[in-house]
C-alpha cells in the first residue's frame, strides 16, 4: 500500500503558482527524492505534506486517509530540517525526546529510544550538551536522531544536509542511507543537489515549474531521461547539447553536425524521424572517451582540438568546439596533456540522446 | 633609547584618568539617590542643617514608622498591584499580538505600525475622555479601572517591542515543534516563550516602570481607595511647609521594588536590549 498519495495537488502564495497538478505515490518503505532547481515547489510541495502549508486544490492521503485540514502533529510525520531545529536551551537528550514529551510518552520509554537513537547515531557521548557545543554535524545528527525517534510513518527531510561543508555532507548522506536500510521507513527527502539524489534516492521525483518534469529510477532518469531539461540537471559535467540535424546514411540515420561531421545513429525506430529534422545531440561527457584502436558497434571516432584541460585528479575535464558549441568530456587524466592537442575521441552514440528542439522533449 | 610616550599617553595615566571619570560620573549619579534615602532617615533639624549633615549621627525609622502608623505607606502596595497586574496582562496579550502580527501577517504591515502610533499620544490629551467614561462605567478609584488604562497605554509597547524579538525567531524552530506533536498554543509557551525570555523580560520591566511612575492617571482617577504612592508622596507638599522627611521616606519605599526588579532581571535586562539594539 502506498504511504502516501497526493493527487492534482495546488499550491499557490500570492499569485505565485508554488505547485500545480501533482500527482505523486510513495509506496511503503521506500525513499524517495524531490529534487529540482531553486524555486521549482519541491519544498512547498514537502512542507504541504507536513501540513506547513494548506493547499488550494487536491489532496494528499497519509496511509489511507486524507489529511488536507489535518494538523502537522496528527499526520503521524517526522521532519528534518536545513537548519537543524534544535530548541538552544535543551541539552541534546531533551531535544531528542522533545516530541515523545509532546505525545506524553512514559519517562521510561522515553529514556530507552532516545539513548536507542542516539547509540544508532552514534551521539551518545554528547546527550548531555546543548545545540552551540556541537558542530554542524553533530547537530544534524541530533535533528535526525529526533526525527527516528518517534518511528512515525513517513520520514521528511528538507534540504538536511545543505549548511554542511562538502567533506561532512558526503559523510551524512551515507548515514542518512544507512538509516533508511536498517529502519526500512518511508522516507520522502528534498534537495537541489542532484548526487544527494543519484546516491539516495529509491526514486527521484524531478520538479520544475511546480509539475513533476520526470519519476523514476535514478539511472531511469540518467540514462533515459524525458526530456532536455531531466538529461541536463542530472549528471555531473552536465550533458552537452550539440544542435545538429537529422540525416539518411546507408539505410539508417546520422545525426549531422555543422557541415563536415556525420555521426551516424545506431538502429532506432523510425518514429517521429524525418530526413532534415532540425534536433538536439545531447551526449554525456562521461561517454565521449579518448578513442583506441577498436571499434565497437554504436561507437564513432571524432578528430577533435582540445581548447581546454580541467585536471580533477583522477580525471580531466577537457573542452572542444563541435557545431559552434563548446563540448566537454571526461577523460582518463593521463589522456591529454595541454590544450591545443590534436586527438581522437569515441563518442558512444549508443548513449546519445536526440531532442526535438521546439518542445525539449527527448524524442 | 625609547622616546617616552607624552604624560597624558602613558598606559597608567590614561587609566587613572579613565578611572577618574567613570568615578565622577557615578558619583554625579548616585549623588541625589544617596541624598534622597539620607534624609529619610534624618531628624527634621539635620534636613534643615547649615552646612549639610551628610551622614545622620544616629538612623531614625521614625520617618518610615509614621508612614507605617498612618496607612500610607499602603500607596505602595497600591502602586505594585497596579504596574504587576497590569504588566503581566500586558505582557502576555501583547505577546500573543505580536506573534499573530509575526505568524500570521495579521493586519499585514500597517497594523503593527497603526499600534505603535497610539503609543506617541501625549496620555494629558485623552486624561478628561478617559475620566468622563469612567465615571460613567463606575471605574473611578478602583483597581480594575487603572489596570484595563495602564494595560492599555502599555499594549503598543509590548507588542511592538516582542514583535521585533519573535521576527528573530527562526520560523523552523516553531514547526519543527508543530510537527512533533504541539498545538500552537503551545508552541507559543514551550518555544517562543523560552526563547524571548530575555526580550520579554526587558519589555516587562519598562512595562512595570511605566505603570509604577504614572502619575498623571492615578491623580485624575484615583480619589481615596487606591491611590499610588505618587500621587501620596505630592499630599506631603503643603502651602505653608513640606513634609521632606516624608517625601524621602516614601520615595525611597517607592524606588524599593523597581530597584529589586532591576537587580534581579539586571542580566535579561542587558541581553534583552542589546537583542533590539543589533536587530536595529
Amino acid at each position: 500500500m502506498a504511504d502516501l498519495k497526493i493527487t492534482n495537488l495546488h499550491k499557490h502564495y500570492s499569485g505565485v503558482q508554488a505547485v500545480r497538478g501533482i500527482d505523486l505515490e510513495v509506496a511503503s518503505g521506500e525513499f524517495t527524492v524531490l529534487v529540482g532547481p531553486s524555486g521549482c515547489g519541491k519544498s512547498t510541495l514537502l512542507r504541504t505534506i507536513a501540513g506547513l502549508e494548506t493547499p488550494d486544490g487536491g489532496t494528499i492521503e497519509i496511509g489511507g486517509r486524507v489529511v488536507n485540514y489535518v494538523r502537522p502533529r496528527d499526520r503521524d510525520i517526522a521532519m528534518v530540517f536545513q537548519n537543524y531545529a534544535l530548541y538552544p536551551y535543551m541539552n541534546v537528550f531533551e531535544n531528542i525526546a522533545f516530541g515523545l514529551r509532546a505525545r506524553k510518552t512514559p519517562q521510561a520509554e522515553i529514556e530507552t529510544r532516545v539513548r536507542r537513537a542516539a547509540d544508532m547515531l552514534g551521539i551518545t557521548p554528547l546527550l548531555e550538551r546543548l545545540p552551540r557545543q556541537l558542530s554542524g554535524g553533530q547537530r544534524q545528527r541530533v535533528a535526525i536522531g529526533r526525527a527516528i525517534v518517534r518511528n512515525a510513518r513517513l520520514f521528511l527531510f528538507d534540504e538536511p544536509l545543505s549548511n554542511l561543508d562538502a567533506q561532512l555532507r558526503d559523510e551524512m548522506r551515507s548515514e542518512i542511507k544507512r538509516l533508511h536500510q536498517e529502519l526500512g521507513t518511508t522516507m520522502i527527502y528534498v534537495t537541489h543537489d542532484q548526487i544527494e539524489a543519484m546516491t539516495l534516492a529509491d526514486r527521484i521525483v524531478l520538479l520544475r515549474d511546480g509539475k513533476i518534469e520526470q519519476a523514476g529510477t535514478p539511472l531511469d532518469l540518467y540514462e533515459r531521461p524525458a526530456t532536455r531539461f531531466v538529461a541536463g540537471f542530472l549528471g555531473s559535467p552536465q550533458m552537452n547539447f550539440v544542435p545538429a540535424q537529422l540525416a539518411q546514411s546507408g539505410g539508417g540515420w546520422a545525426v549531422k553536425v555543422g557541415s563536415d561531421v556525420s555521426l551516424p545513429l545506431p538502429a532506432r525506430q523510425g518514429d517521429g524521424l524525418s530526413d532534415g529534422r532540425a534536433i538536439v545531440l545531447g551526449l554525456r561527457p562521461q561517454y565521449v572517451t579518448r578513442a583506441n584502436g577498436s571499434h565497437r558497434p554504436g561507437h564513432e571516432r571524432l578528430g577533435v582540438t582540445v581548447e581546454l584541460v580541467q585536471p580533477t585528479g583522477s580525471r580531466a575535464y577537457i573542452t572542444f568546439p563541435l557545431g559552434g558549441v563548446p563540448i566537454v568530456a571526461e577523460l582518463e587524466s593521463h589522456d591529454v596533456q595541454r590544450p591545443g592537442e590534436r586527438i581522437d575521441l569515441d563518442l558512444d552514440m549508443n548513449r546519445a540522446v536526440l531532442i526535438d528542439p521546439e518542445s525539449n522533449r527527448v524524442i | 633609547m625609547n622616546a617616552r610616550p607624552p604624560f597624558f599617553r602613558r598606559p597608567g595615566i590614561v587609566l587613572a584618568l579613565r578611572y577618574a571619570a567613570a568615578v565622577a560620573l557615578t558619583v554625579g549619579f548616585l549623588f541625589p539617590v544617596y541624598w534622597l534615602f539620607i534624609i529619610s532617615f534624618k531628624t527634621p533639624e539635620e534636613i534643615f542643617a547649615f552646612p549639610p549633615v551628610w551622614y545622620p549621627k544616629s538612623v531614625q525609622f521614625a520617618n518610615y514608622a509614621v508612614l507605617f502608623k498612618d496607612g500610607d505607606a499602603v500607596t505602595v502596595w497600591n502602586s505594585l498591584v497596579l504596574a504587576g497586574v497590569s504588566t503581566v496582562i500586558a505582557m502576555v496579550l501583547g505577546t500573543i499580538c505580536a506573534y499573530s502580527l509575526v505568524r500570521f501577517k495579521t493586519g499585514g504591515e500597517n497594523l503593527a505600525v497603526w499600534i505603535i502610533s497610539q503609543r506617541m499620544m501625549p496620555p494629558i490629551a485623552i486624561a478628561f475622555p478617559v475620566f468622563l467614561l469612567y465615571v460613567f462605567f463606575g471605574w473611578v478609584d478602583s483597581y480594575h479601572g487603572l489596570i484595563i488604562l495602564y494595560t492599555a497605554f502599555s499594549l503598543p509597547y509590548v507588542i511592538w517591542m516582542m514583535r521585533g524579538y519573535i521576527e528573530d525567531l527562526p520560523l523552523e524552530l516553531e514547526e519543527s515543534a508543530l510537527v512533533d506533536g504541539l498545538t500552537r498554543w503551545e508552541v507559543l509557551w514551550k518555544v517562543v516563550f523560552p526563547m524571548v525570555r530575555s526580550g520579554l523580560f526587558a519589555t516587562a520591566v519598562f512595562t512595570f516602570v511605566f505603570a509604577w511612575n504614572d502619575f498623571l492617571f492615578a491623580l485624575v482617577l484615583t480619589r481615596t481607595e487606591v491611590i499610588t504612592y505618587t500621587v501620596q508622596v505630592t499630599h506631603y507638599f503643603g502651602g505653608q511647609s513640606n513634609f521632606w522627611a516624608k517625601i524621602a521616606a516614601m520615595s525611597v519605599l517607592g524606588t524599593i521594588p523597581v530597584f529589586f526588579t532591576v537587580a534581579v532581571l539586571q542580566r535579561y535586562l542587558v541581553r534583552g536590549i542589546s537583542m533590539g539594539a543589533v536587530k536595529g
